[in-house]
C-alpha cells in the first residue's frame, strides 16, 4: 500500500471522527465542556501561581536590604566597606546612611522629643542595599555574604518574606501537578467512556467490517481520532475559559494594584503553555480512546 | 485450491456440527453445498472463510493452512475472499455506494479509484441507478445483489455465498444465480450453501451433501 493511500486513510478517519462529533452535537458539546472544565482547573491554578510569581518579582524589585553596622564602626571604615560592596556582584544600588543622617531622619519622622532626651546618638551607620537579583534564594545568599563581614551587626531584609512566598509558590506548583494528574486521568476516563458507548452503538458496523477483512487497526483509527479531537477541543475550551476568567478578574486586580501604585495586570497563558494544553488534551483523549477501544473490541471477540 | 483434511467442528456443549470432513475443491469450480437446516452448511463456509476455527483437522487454501492463522493475520486472509451472507449484513445507515466502498477502504483504496471500482461493481449487479439510496429502501433481491457487489468489489478469487437466494422469489433467485454463474465463468471459485434443490438441479454443478456432520 502506498504512502499516499495510507495518508488518505488517516484523513478519511479524521473526517469520519469529525462527522461523528457533529452527528451528536449536544452530547459532543457536553463532553467537550466537561473536559474543558476539568482542564481549566489546573490551568487556572497554574495561572494564579504564575501571576503571583510575577507579582512577587515585581514587589521584590523594590526590595531593600538594610545592613546595620556595629555601633563602634568608624565612619571611614563604614565608607570603605560601602565602597567595596558597591563592586560586588548581586548589588545593584548601595546608599550609605551615616548615624547622623539616620538621627536626622528619625527627628523628621516626629521622634524629636525622645531623641533630645538621649545623651548621645544611639544609631549605627547603615547601608541600604538594592539587590540585582530578587529571588528568595539569591537574597538569602547575599544576606549570608553580608553577615560574614566583621563590621556588620544586623541585617533587615525581605529574605524571610521571600522564602515564605517561594515555599507557597512551590506548594502551589506541586498542587497544580497533582491536580493535573488527577484531572488528566478524569479526562482519559471521560473520553474512554464516550468511545465505549460509541463502539457499542456501532457494534454491527464493526462486526460486518471484521467479517469482510477489516483489521483492528482499521476499526480503531476513527475512534482514536475522535478521542484526540475531543481532547483537543476540550483543551481549547479550557484555554477560552481561563482567558475569560483572566479578563473578568483583571478589572478587580487593576483597581487593587492602583491602590499600591502599581500597574500590575494578570497575564494570559503564554504560547508554549497554551500549546501544551492543546496537545496535552489531544494526547490524553487519544490515550483514553486507545485504552477504551482496545478493551471494548476484546469483548467482541 | 481448497482442501479440508479430517476437519471436525463442535461447539461448547458437545454438539458436533462437522465430523472428520475431507474435501477438495479445484480453482475455478462452482460447488453447491446442500443439506437440511442445521446440517453444518453455514459452519463449513465459516470455517473456509476463517470466521471460525476447526476443533481439529486442517483447512488449506492455496498453500496456506488457515486453521493455524493467528488472530491478527485473519483479516488479511479474509481480504482474499468475497462473502455473501444470507442476512446480507449491510450498513443500513449508509448509502448503497458507501456499502460497496467499505471493502475498498479496508484495502486502502480511496478517492476516485475507489468510486470507479464501486460503481463498476454496482453496474455488474444492476444497481448503478441506486447508488445514493439507503439499503433499507431496496427489495430483498436488490439487497442481496448489493451484498454481491460488496463481495466482488475487492476482486477476490474465492466467493462464499451462504443461502444467497433464501427468502427470494424465483425471479430474484435466478437473477442472483445468474450473477454468481457469470463470476464463475470469469474464473472465480464459488461455494454456495443452499437447501434449494431445484436451483442445484437447474445449474447442474458439483453438489456436496452434508448430513449429520458428514459429507457425501
Amino acid at each position: 500500500m502506498s504512502l499516499g493511500a495510507h495518508a488518505q486513510h488517516h484523513l478519511d478517519s479524521l473526517i469520519t471522527a469529525w462527522q461523528r462529533l457533529r452527528a451528536q452535537p449536544l452530547a459532543s458539546a457536553f463532553s467537550i465542556l466537561v473536559i474543558g472544565i476539568a482542564l481549566s482547573l489546573p490551568t487556572g491554578l497554574y495561572l494564579l501561581i504564575s501571576n503571583l510569581d510575577r507579582a512577587s518579582n515585581g514587589l521584590a524589585e523594590h526590595t531593600e536590604i538594610t545592613v546595620f553596622l556595629k555601633p563602634k564602626t568608624e565612619t571611614a571604615t563604614a565608607l570603605s566597606l560601602a565602597e567595596s560592596l558597591r563592586n560586588e556582584p548581586g548589588i545593584r544600588k548601595l546608599r550609605f546612611v551615616s548615624r547622623e543622617e539616620a538621627l536626622l531622619e528619625l527627628q523628621r519622622s516626629g521622634l524629636d522629643d525622645i531623641l533630645t532626651s538621649l545623651s548621645s546618638n544611639p544609631l549605627p551607620h547603615a547601608l541600604v542595599i538594592e539587590p540585582t537579583q530578587t529571588s528568595a534564594e539569591q537574597i538569602r545568599r547575599l544576606d549570608q555574604r553580608l553577615r560574614q563581614r566583621p563590621e556588620v551587626d544586623a541585617i533587615a531584609s525581605a529574605e524571610a518574606w521571600a522564602r515564605r512566598l517561594t515555599a507557597l509558590l512551590d506548594f502551589g506548583i506541586g498542587l497544580t501537578w497533582m491536580l493535573s494528574t488527577v484531572l488528566a486521568l478524569a479526562l482519559a476516563a471521560i473520553t474512554g467512556n464516550t468511545i465505549r458507548l460509541q463502539i457499542y452503538a456501532r457494534r454491527d458496523e464493526i462486526e460486518i467490517s471484521r467479517l469482510i477483512g477489516a483489521t483492528d487497526r482499521f476499526i480503531r483509527r476513527p475512534f482514536l481520532y475522535f478521542g484526540a479531537l475531543q481532547g483537543l477541543l476540550g483543551g481549547l475550551t479550557a484555554l477560552l475559559l481561563s482567558g475569560l476568567a483572566i479578563l473578568w478578574l483583571n478589572q478587580s486586580v487593576a483597581e487593587l494594584a492602583t491602590t499600591y501604585g502599581s500597574s500590575f495586570r494578570l497575564a494570559l497563558l503564554d504560547v508554549p503553555i497554551s500549546l501544551l494544553l492543546l496537545v496535552g488534551g489531544a494526547l490524553l483523549g487519544l490515550a483514553g480512546a486507545g485504552l477504551s477501544v482496545t478493551y471494548t473490541l476484546r469483548d467482541f471477540d | 485450491m481448497i482442501e479440508l483434511i479430517n476437519v471436525t467442528k463442535h461447539y461448547p456443549g458437545g454438539h458436533v456440527t462437522l465430523a472428520n470432513v475431507d474435501l477438495h475443491i479445484q480453482h475455478g469450480e462452482m460447488v453447491f453445498i446442500t443439506g437440511r437446516s442445521g446440517a453444518g452448511k453455514s459452519t463449513l463456509l465459516k470455517l473456509i472463510g476463517s470466521i471460525e476455527k476447526p476443533t481439529s483437522g486442517h483447512i488449506k487454501i492455496g498453500n496456506e493452512d488457515i486453521s493455524r492463522l493467528r488472530r491478527t493475520t485473519v483479516p488479511y486472509f479474509r481480504l482474499n475472499i468475497g462473502m455473501i451472507f444470507q442476512d446480507h449484513k449491510l450498513l443500513y445507515d449508509r448509502s448503497v455506494l458507501d456499502n460497496v466502498l467499505l471493502p475498498l477502504h479496508i484495502r486502502e483504496v480511496h478517492g476516485a479509484e475507489a468510486t470507479r471500482r464501486a460503481r463498476a461493481a454496482l453496474e455488474k449487479v444492476g444497481l448503478a441507478n441506486r447508488e445514493r439510496s439507503r439499503p433499507i429502501t431496496l427489495s430483498g433481491g436488490e439487497q442481496q445483489r448489493l451484498c454481491i457487489a460488496r463481495a466482488i468489489v475487492g476482486r477476490p478469487r474465492l466467493i462464499l455465498a451462504d443461502e444467497p437466494t433464501a427468502n427470494l422469489d424465483d425471479d430474484y433467485a435466478h437473477e442472483i444465480m445468474g450473477i454468481l454463474q457469470a463470476l464463475n465463468e470469469g474464473g472465480d471459485t464459488i461455494l454456495i450453501a443452499t437447501h434449494d434443490q431445484d436451483l442445484i438441479v437447474r445449474y447442474g454443478k458439483r453438489r456436496l451433501v452434508l448430513a449429520d456432520g458428514t459429507l457425501s
